[in-house]
C-alpha cells in the first residue's frame, strides 16, 4: 500500500507522543476538586453536619474532663473529625459508582487517561476533602473554646486524616462493586452505624459488653483509637493497629480487584 | 507517522455473546481520507464492530489494526477519537470544564475554545452538562473527540435520539470540520445520513458485510423500478415470465413487479389484464437497504 501524497500538507502534524504519567494531570485534578467543592450535598455531609454535631452534642459537655484532665469536648471534636474525614473520603471514592452509571468511565476509555491515573486522581481528591473535613472540624472546635496542646492537634489530626485513607479505599470498593447514581444514599447510613461501633458518637465503653467486643472488629474502631490516643494518653493497643491494617488491606485489595475486573476488556 | 498505512484494517473479525454471533468474520479496509458509512439495521453488529475497532472489547477471532497499530495505542496517542452512544458525561461539570478536563489527559490538543467553536457550542460553554439537551451533549462529545485532532474519527449513531434540527446541526458541525485527510467512519441506520455524508457505504447485516461501494453503486444494486397494480387473482408465474421482469410479488389483490422495463410491464398490465391503479416508482437507497438487509432473515 503506497500512498505517496501527503494528504494534510497544510496542517502541522499533531504531537502524537503518549501523555506523561498515564494522563494524570494537576489541571484535571484542579477541576475535579472544584467539582467536589461545588457539590452542596457533599459539603453538607462532610463539612457542615459534623461541625453542627459538635455544637449540639459536644458543647453541652463543656467543663467536663477526661481521666487525664483533658477536656471531654476535645474527645468529641476529634471523634467527629474522624467521622467527617471518613464520610468525605468515602463519598469521593464512592462517586466512581456514579461515574460508571453515567458512562463517564467508558468515555474516559476513549482518552489516553490510564485507569491507574484516574484512581490516583480520585484518591488525591478524596484525601484533600478528608483533610479539609478534619481542619474544618478542628476550627469549629477551637472557635467553640476547645484547648489542647499543639502536638495533640497535629497528631490527632494526622491520624484522623491518614486513617480516612481506609475509607477512600472503601469508597472505591463500593464504587467498583456496582454502578449506581446515588451511592451515598445507600452508604451514608452504613457509615453512621460503623461510626457508632467505632466510638465516634459515644465512647465504645458505654456500649453493652457484647457490642463492645463486636466493635473491636469493625472498620472504624482502629482509626478512632489511634486518633484519640494523643489526647487520652492511653497508648495505642495492638488490637487497634491490627484493626486498621486489616481493614485497609481488605478494602484496598477489594477495590483493586474490582477495579481490574472493571477495566478488563471483554 | 505518514499515511502509508490503511486507516483501518479489520480481518476476519468475529465476536459472539453467548449463542448470538454479533460479528461474523467481518473484514474491512478503510484508506486515509475516506468517509465511510457503516449502514445497517439495529442488531446488525455495527456497535460491536466499532467497540472492537476502538479496543473497547476484544474480538473472539480476527485482528484489528488502526493506523498501522493497535487500537489502544491509537487512542492513547490521540490518533483516533470517537463519539459513542454509550459514552456518558458528568452532569455537574460545565461544557467548558468537560472539554478542559479531557484536554488535560492528552499530551497535546487543539485549544478548548477552538473545538467548542467547531462543535458549535461556544455559546453554552458555561452551561452545566446536566442542563444541556441531548443534541448539545452529543456536540460536546464531538468537541471532546476533536481535541486531539485525530486522524480517524469514529461516530456510532451520532444523531440517535435527536430531533430533525439537532441532526442537521450535528452534521453541519461535522461538515464544517471536514478537514482534508481526516478519515471518518460513522455507523447509522438513517439512510439519508449515509447518502448525504459518506463517500462509501458499507452495508452490514447479521454481523457480515453484504455490500460495499459508493453511494451510487449501492443504489444500483437495486436499480430498476417497481410497478404496482391492483389485480385480483394475478397470475404470478405468467407475469414473472415476461421479458425484463426481476421479481413478482403478490400481496392480496396487489401485485408488485420489479423490472428494468417498467413501460412494457405497465402496458402489458393495462392492455392484457384487468389491472387498475397502476403506479410506477423508482427504487432508491432505501429499497437497496431493505433488499440487502432483510433478505434471507431468520436463517
Amino acid at each position: 500500500m503506497t500512498t505517496s501524497t501527503p494528504t494534510r500538507a497544510a496542517v502541522t502534524e499533531p504531537d502524537r507522543r503518549l501523555p506523561a504519567l498515564g494522563g494524570f494531570a494537576p489541571g484535571a485534578l484542579g477541576i475535579e476538586l472544584r467539582r467536589v467543592l461545588r457539590n452542596r450535598r457533599t459539603l453538607a455531609f462532610t463539612l457542615i453536619m459534623p461541625g453542627v454535631f459538635f455544637l449540639i452534642f459536644g458543647l453541652p459537655q463543656g467543663g467536663q474532663s477526661l481521666d487525664n484532665g483533658r477536656p471531654v469536648t476535645a474527645y468529641i471534636m476529634i471523634s467527629l473529625a474522624v467521622y467527617a474525614a471518613m464520610v468525605a473520603t468515602t463519598s469521593v471514592g464512592g462517586a466512581v459508582a456514579t461515574e460508571r452509571a453515567l458512562g463517564w468511565s467508558r468515555q474516559l476509555r476513549l482518552t489516553p487517561l490510564r485507569p491507574a491515573a484516574y484512581v490516583a486522581t480520585k484518591l488525591i481528591t478524596a484525601m484533600s476533602l478528608g483533610l479539609l473535613a478534619v481542619v474544618v472540624e478542628f476550627v469549629v472546635g477551637t472557635a467553640a473554646g476547645v484547648r489542647v496542646p499543639a502536638y495533640v492537634w497535629l497528631l490527632s489530626g494526622l491520624a484522623a486524616w491518614l486513617g480516612s485513607l481506609v475509607f477512600a479505599a472503601f469508597g472505591l470498593f463500593i464504587g467498583y462493586l456496582a454502578p449506581a447514581e446515588n451511592v451515598m444514599q445507600i452508604i451514608g447510613p452504613v457509615l453512621a452505624v460503623l461510626a457508632m461501633f467505632g466510638g465516634l458518637f459515644v465512647p465504645v465503653e458505654v456500649l453493652p459488653d457484647v457490642l463492645q467486643q463486636v466493635a473491636k472488629f469493625t472498620p472504624v474502631y482502629g482509626m478512632g483509637v489511634l486518633a484519640r490516643a494523643p489526647l487520652t494518653g492511653d497508648g495505642v493497643s495492638m488490637a487497634a493497629v491490627v484493626n486498621l491494617v486489616v481493614w485497609a488491606l481488605v478494602f484496598g485489595v477489594g477495590a483493586a480487584r474490582l477495579f481490574r475486573r472493571d477495566t478488563a476488556r471483554v | 507517522m505518514t499515511s502509508t498505512h490503511p486507516a483501518v484494517e479489520l480481518d476476519g473479525l468475529t465476536k459472539s455473546f453467548g449463542a448470538v454471533t454479533a460479528v461474523d468474520g467481518l473484514s474491512l479496509r478503510v484508506q486515509p481520507g475516506e468517509v465511510v458509512a457503516f449502514l445497517g439495521p439495529n442488531g446488525a453488529g455495527k456497535t460491536t464492530t466499532i467497540d472492537m475497532l476502538l479496543g473497547l472489547s476484544r474480538p473472539d477471532r480476527g485482528t484489528v489494526r488502526v493506523l498501522g497499530g493497535t487500537p489502544d495505542d491509537a487512542v492513547a496517542r490521540g490518533r483516533v477519537a470517537a463519539v459513542l452512544q454509550t459514552g456518558g458525561l458528568l452532569k455537574d461539570l460545565t461544557v467548558g470544564e468537560t472539554v478542559r478536563m479531557t484536554a488535560h489527559f492528552y499530551r497535546h490538543t487543539r485549544p478548548a475554545a477552538e473545538v467548542l467553536e467547531r462543535a458549535g457550542i461556544t455559546d453554552i460553554a458555561d452551561r452545566v452538562v446536566g442542563r444541556c439537551s441531548g443534541g448539545q451533549q452529543q456536540r460536546l462529545r464531538f468537541a471532546l473527540a476533536l481535541l486531539p485532532d485525530p486522524d480517524l474519527m469514529v461516530l456510532d449513531e451520532p444523531t440517535t435520539g435527536m430531533d430533525v434540527e439537532g441532526r442537521r446541526d450535528f452534521w453541519q458541525a461535522l461538515r464544517r470540520d471536514a478537514r482534508r485527510g481526516r478519515t471518518v467512519i460513522f455507523a447509522t441506520h438513517y439512510l439519508d445520513e449515509a447518502d448525504a455524508y459518506a463517500d462509501r457505504i458499507v452495508l452490514v447485516r447479521q454481523g457480515r458485510i453484504v455490500a460495499d461501494g459508493t453511494t451510487a453503486e449501492i443504489k444500483n444494486l437495486a436499480a430498476g423500478r417497481t410497478v404496482r397494480a391492483t389485480l385480483p387473482g394475478a397470475d404470478q408465474a405468467a407475469l414473472a415470465a415476461l421479458p425484463g421482469v426481476d421479481a413478482v410479488e403478490v400481496r392480496g389483490d396487489s401485485v408488485l413487479v420489479r423490472t428494468g422495463d417498467s413501460d412494457a410491464i405497465a402496458r402489458h398490465l393495462l392492455t392484457r389484464t384487468a389491472a387498475r391503479d397502476v403506479e410506477i416508482t423508482s427504487r432508491n437507497l432505501e429499497d437497496a437497504f431493505l433488499a440487502l438487509t432483510t433478505a434471507q432473515t431468520g436463517a
